[in-house]
């Protein structure tokens, strides 16, 4: 064993896919200051979700696909070369040589390659317009491909095969699945749940040929795919072929320094997920498990990557098998196997239920003693979360049927033993999730953050949800969606209860439907709801008592208690007298002046006194309120765009003006941020914002969810090419669906993602009107943009407002003397003036 | 007795404030006192809380600033710099038991009256 004095060692990973990166984190779980750590990556990408691929086509962007931030590699010194794959291992000097010719020393080699798409021999599968579906870079030839094809077939009936097929079906392609054996999916269903997978699918517009193979592909005129011929006698007029007849194991580097592989292939590991050579570890799809399998699916390769991990830091764990459950919506037909679906235990008997007008086929197999073995779900598989983690060895609980009646009236979701596996993606099971909230993790992204359940494939989601909400109420704790000790409500059920009873005030809202006097949560965000809703000025009544220390000022609290003054500066343009201004405002309160991250000026220092002087000269020269202390729209950014800039297409700095002030005083669950670019280039960074605007040559693209901060996240494309009226409401429409239904606190990005379906659901409510509420919601915007009014200039209208601007009720005019400030670099900053310090009087 | 005003105790002698409507129920505000800085609360029931103003846990004077509540059947007010919440009643952190500087954290209380008027 290596001591923490021993010399700098090196590891080299050899594949950065999906169980290459997982093994990164494992191993990076914890400083390794005596490790350099290499990785070889022959794509040009670093590691991204290989199995939402598909979802490419529907506008998941590559950066949303991808697995590892450039932060991770940089915070723990990896060395990333991408697209330089390794060539060859010379075992014995310890040395690994790249396509590039350099050569890297390793102690410890892993080696995680993966697989690659199996290609039949046939005559043709070669051809231009013959396709295999296994990187992103496979996607985009795909996609090409298709836009100049009409026909497309997929080799291959099985889970990728269907996935592929999809694909096709959504690009426009009439499209053909070519399966051999005599179902689809024949590795997961059974051949009733073959037969009903098959009838929907070709419902939906695929045609489907089983029990036939590909005997030749031919060419046309242009030497590109024209036709396919099947065993059984048929020609097909197709012009792109996706083969997907299976994976093999990319195991040549470990054949060629002579490691042992599996008849099969895939290379040869104990139960350590260590090599035949003791310096070498093999991971993932390249590598043949402890038990003779070699697993095509994430959930083993990712306890694979965990186990050898491990053994690299400590010598333990152990990875012997795994579960090779499935849940999957194919073409929109859901389909979930999961452990021996097809009985081949002996004695295994079935308990089927089906239902061919409704489309569901179910299937239980039981053992001889009662336990459950495995199943299979076809058209609805809302069960398959409750009833995997029932294969757990023990009989049992109720009669099997009963956990296949489509009503259980009454029965509730069946009991789960301790030990049962909830998310078999991360292996986490009954117990773990319920020590997490014994640990004090009281909601599901609280334990999914701890336990890592549900950040795989996503299927235990659901579960999860319910077995947090058990635990929560068997340990007695409040209701823990709630917002706070006095709420069992969320932000958007107050939201709610607020507008239906039309309550604007507080105390009416705690009393009715609380508890208690409220709090820091629970105050501000109900005030921000009242603020939406009624549109009155936030210091008005009882909602003055409400806001955070920031809002009740109308400026940011800073070090030592002074404050900071930011107007609006729409867009980012300004005049050269606004400029001035500024400047003498500054100056003469002897204020410390900074541009901002969010292209406007920001001047820190203000006493509560000066608040209102400060502002009274900001006001009569034009200013409005910034919102920098609120919960509300921030800033819109913007380029020159075209007025200026040689490459605008669209004059970006307009639009983010009138974006602005269209959305100035917005209060909502979070902070708002929002950019417009003139041009592809991006200047604005709109694509780092909670709505982003990009213009193209025939209008405005509009992208949402994004922010920087502490998850940095893209937006997502939600429409292009949208003429400005209609960018407009879209936007309206975001904002507010947004107010309505997030949590407090909760960014756009987050709020997108939780969202039942995504982009797409949310595409369909404010674009399509799915919900029927855009009404509603155009109302309320309109309500908003009617009743702004700067907050500045109406406190300064109203003494009874500009009252609390004083550092002492009893002396009004003296300043508190515990703020200071200093010179530094020609300007001032604050000095931290220790507190009296005195014994405590009993 | 309709109160008017506002007394808060220094050294056994009470000495008026403010007035009773200077208050915001739910808010506080600050009041200089023999060159002391004390935070002075009124809550919606009309209930009067005096602490001191300084935060321990920022060196700022700013405890008048927070926002009040509850938390169980304790009012408390949580300081507006980093959210800790103070006991009104006694003064004492119930989030933490001591400042960054290991010093203890229990606020300074006064007591604290409402009085007619001395004008009328
Ligand atoms: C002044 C400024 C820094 C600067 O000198 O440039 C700033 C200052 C503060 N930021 Fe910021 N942020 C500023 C731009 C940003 C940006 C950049 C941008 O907007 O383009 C970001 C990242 C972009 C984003 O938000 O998506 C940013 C991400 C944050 C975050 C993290 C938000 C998140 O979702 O993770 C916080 C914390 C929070 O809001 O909870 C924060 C909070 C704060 C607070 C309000 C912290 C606080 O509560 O006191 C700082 C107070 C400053 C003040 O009183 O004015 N600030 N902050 C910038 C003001 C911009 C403006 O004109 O309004
Ligand atoms: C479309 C699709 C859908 C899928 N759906 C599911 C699903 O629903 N559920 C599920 O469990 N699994 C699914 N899978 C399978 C899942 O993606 C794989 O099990 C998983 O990616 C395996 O991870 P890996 O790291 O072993 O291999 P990979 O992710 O393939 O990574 C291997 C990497 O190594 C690189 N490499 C190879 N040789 C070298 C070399 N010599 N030098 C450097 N780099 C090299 C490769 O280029 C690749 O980037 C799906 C796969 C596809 C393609
Ligand atoms: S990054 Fe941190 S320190 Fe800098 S302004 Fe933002 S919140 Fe303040
Ligand atoms: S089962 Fe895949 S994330 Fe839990």
């Amino acid at each position: 064993m290596h001591t923490p004095t021993a010399p700098r060692r090196d590891l080299v990973l050899v594949g950065h896919g999906m169980v290459g990166q997982r093994f990164l984190e494992a191993f990076h779980e914890r400083p390794r200051p005596g490790w350099r750590v290499t990785v070889l990556a022959e794509e040009p990408r670093p590691a991204y979700d290989r199995v939402h691929l598909t979802s490419w086509f529907s506008g998941t962007t590559e950066d949303e696909l991808s697995l590892c931030a450039t932060e991770f590699i940089a915070e723990h010194g990896i060395e990333l070369r991408l697209g330089e794959p390794a060539a060859a291992i010379d075992r014995e000097r310890r040395t690994l040589t790249t396509a590039a010719g350099r050569t890297l020393r390793y102690d410890a080699l892993v080696l995680a390659t993966g697989s690659y798409p199996f290609v039949p021999p046939v005559p043709g599968h070669d051809l231009g317009g013959c396709h295999v579906y296994r990187t992103l870079d496979d996607l985009a030839a795909i996609k090409a491909g298709a836009a100049r094809a009409r026909t497309g077939a997929v080799v291959g009936g099985g889970l990728l095969g269907l996935e592929a097929a999809g694909a096709l079906r959504a690009s426009g392609l009439h499209t053909h699945v070519v399966e051999f054996a005599p179902r689809l999916m024949a590795l997961q269903v059974d051949e009733a749940g073959g037969l009903l997978l098959r009838r929907k699918i070709e419902e939906l517009g695929v045609t489907v040929h089983t029990g036939a193979g590909t005997e030749a592909i031919s060419a046309g005129p242009d030497g590109r795919v024209r036709s396919m011929l099947l065993s059984d006698g048929t020609e097909l007029d197709v012009d792109l072929v996706v083969f997907s007849a299976g994976v093999r194991p990319r195991d040549q580097l470990a054949r060629a320094c002579g490691l042992p592989v599996g008849a099969r292939g895939g290379i040869v590991v104990d139960a350590s997920c260590r090599t035949a050579d003791p310096h070498i570890w093999a991971i993932g799809e390249c590598a043949q498990a402890a038990d003779g399998r070699v697993y095509g699916l994430v959930a083993p390769g990712y306890a694979m990557a965990e186990t050898a991990a491990r053994q690299l830091i400590a010598e333990e764990g152990e990875f012997k098998g795994a579960d090779t459950s499935t849940k999957l919506k194919l073409l929109g037909v859901d389909v979930a196997s999961f452990g021996d679906a097809h009985g081949t235990t002996e004695g295994a008997l079935d308990v089927v239920y089906a239902d061919s007008r409704a489309g569901v086929y179910k299937k239980l197999v039981v053992g001889a003693d009662g336990r459950l073995l495995g199943g299979v779900l076809v058209g609805d598989t809302d069960d398959y979360a409750t009833l995997r983690p029932l294969l757990t060895g023990a009989p049992l609980a109720v009669p099997p049927e009963r956990l296949l009646l489509p009503d259980r009236a009454g029965a509730g979701p069946a009991p789960l033993p301790d030990e049962a596996i909830v998310c078999s993606c991360h292996n986490v099971s009954k117990a773990a999730v319920r020590r997490a909230v014994a640990d004090g993790n009281t909601s599901v992204p609280e334990v999914k953050r701890c336990t890592k359940a549900g950040t795989g494939c996503g299927s235990c989601e659901k579960l999860l949800g319910t077995l947090v909400a058990d635990e929560l109420a068997d340990r007695g704790v409040a209701a823990p969606r709630g917002l706070c000790e006095h709420f069992t409500h969320t932000r958007a059920e107050l939201y709610e209860i607020i507008r239906v009873k039309g309550i604007t005030g507080f105390s009416r809202l705690i009393d009715e439907h609380g508890s208690g006097e409220g709090c820091q949560i629970c105050k501000p965000a109900v005030a921000s709801i009242l603020a939406g809703l009624a549109n009155g000025h936030i210091l008005d009544g009882e909602q003055a008592a409400l806001q955070d220390t920031n809002d009740h000022f109308l400026a940011n609290i800073q070090r030592g208690g002074s404050y900071s003054v930011v107007p609006r500066i729409p867009g980012g343009e300004i005049t050269p007298d606004g400029l001035i201004t500024i400047g003498e405002i500054a100056r003469d309160f002897g204020l410390y002046t900074k541009i901002t991250g969010g292209q406007r000026i920001d001047m820190f220092g203000a006493r509560v006194d000066d608040l209102p002087r400060i502002w009274r000269r900001l006001v009569d020269a034009g200013f409005e309120s910034g919102h920098a202390y609120g919960k509300a729209l921030r800033t819109v950014k913007s380029c020159v765009g075209e007025t200026w800039c040689r490459y605008g297409v669209q004059d970006s700095v307009g639009l983010a003006v009138e974006l602005e002030l269209r959305y100035r005083g917005l209060r909502s669950p979070h902070k708002i941020k929002a950019a417009v670019s003139g041009c592809a280039r991006e200047c604005a960074e709109a694509r780092s914002k909670d709505f982003g605007v990009i213009a193209t040559a025939e209008g405005w693209n509009l992208y949402v969810g994004g922010n920087g901060g502490m998850t940095p996240r893209h937006a997502a494309l939600i429409a292009a090419d949208l003429d400005r009226a209609t960018l407009i409401r879209t936007i309206d429409r975001f904002l507010m669906f947004y107010i309505r239904t997030a949590d407090r606190l909760e960014r756009t990005a987050p709020w997108v993602a939780r969202l039942d379906g995504g982009l797409d659901h949310l595409r369909d409510v404010i674009m399509n009107d799915s919900l029927g509420i855009c009404d509603e919601l155009d109302e309320l915007m309109c309500r908003h943009t009617a009743a702004y009014e700067d907050e500045w200039a109406a406190t300064l209208a109203d003494p009874g407002r500009l009252r609390r601007f004083v550092s002492f009720v009893n002396a009004p005019g003296v300043p508190d003397p515990a703020v200071r400030f200093t010179p530094e670099r020609g300007q001032i900053r604050p000095v931290r003036v220790a507190g009296p310090r005195r014994e405590v009087r009993a | 007795m309709p109160a008017d005003e506002i007394q808060l105790a220094h050294e056994g002698v009470w000495h008026t404030v403010c007035r009773y409507d200077d208050l915001l129920p739910g808010r506080g505000v600050a009041v200089l006192l023999h060159g002391e800085q004390v935070a002075l609360f009124r809550d919606r029931r009309g209930g009067l809380y005096a602490v001191q103003n300084y935060d321990p846990f920022s060196d700022a004077h700013v405890i008048s600033r927070g926002i009040t509540g509850s938390r169980g059947d304790v009012p408390v007010v949580f300081s507006p710099m980093y959210k800790q919440a103070f006991d009104l009643r006694t003064g004492a952190c119930l989030d933490e038991e001591s400042a960054p500087d290991d010093t203890s954290v229990r606020l300074l209380v006064w007591p604290v009256r409402p009085a007619p008027s001395a004008s009328r």
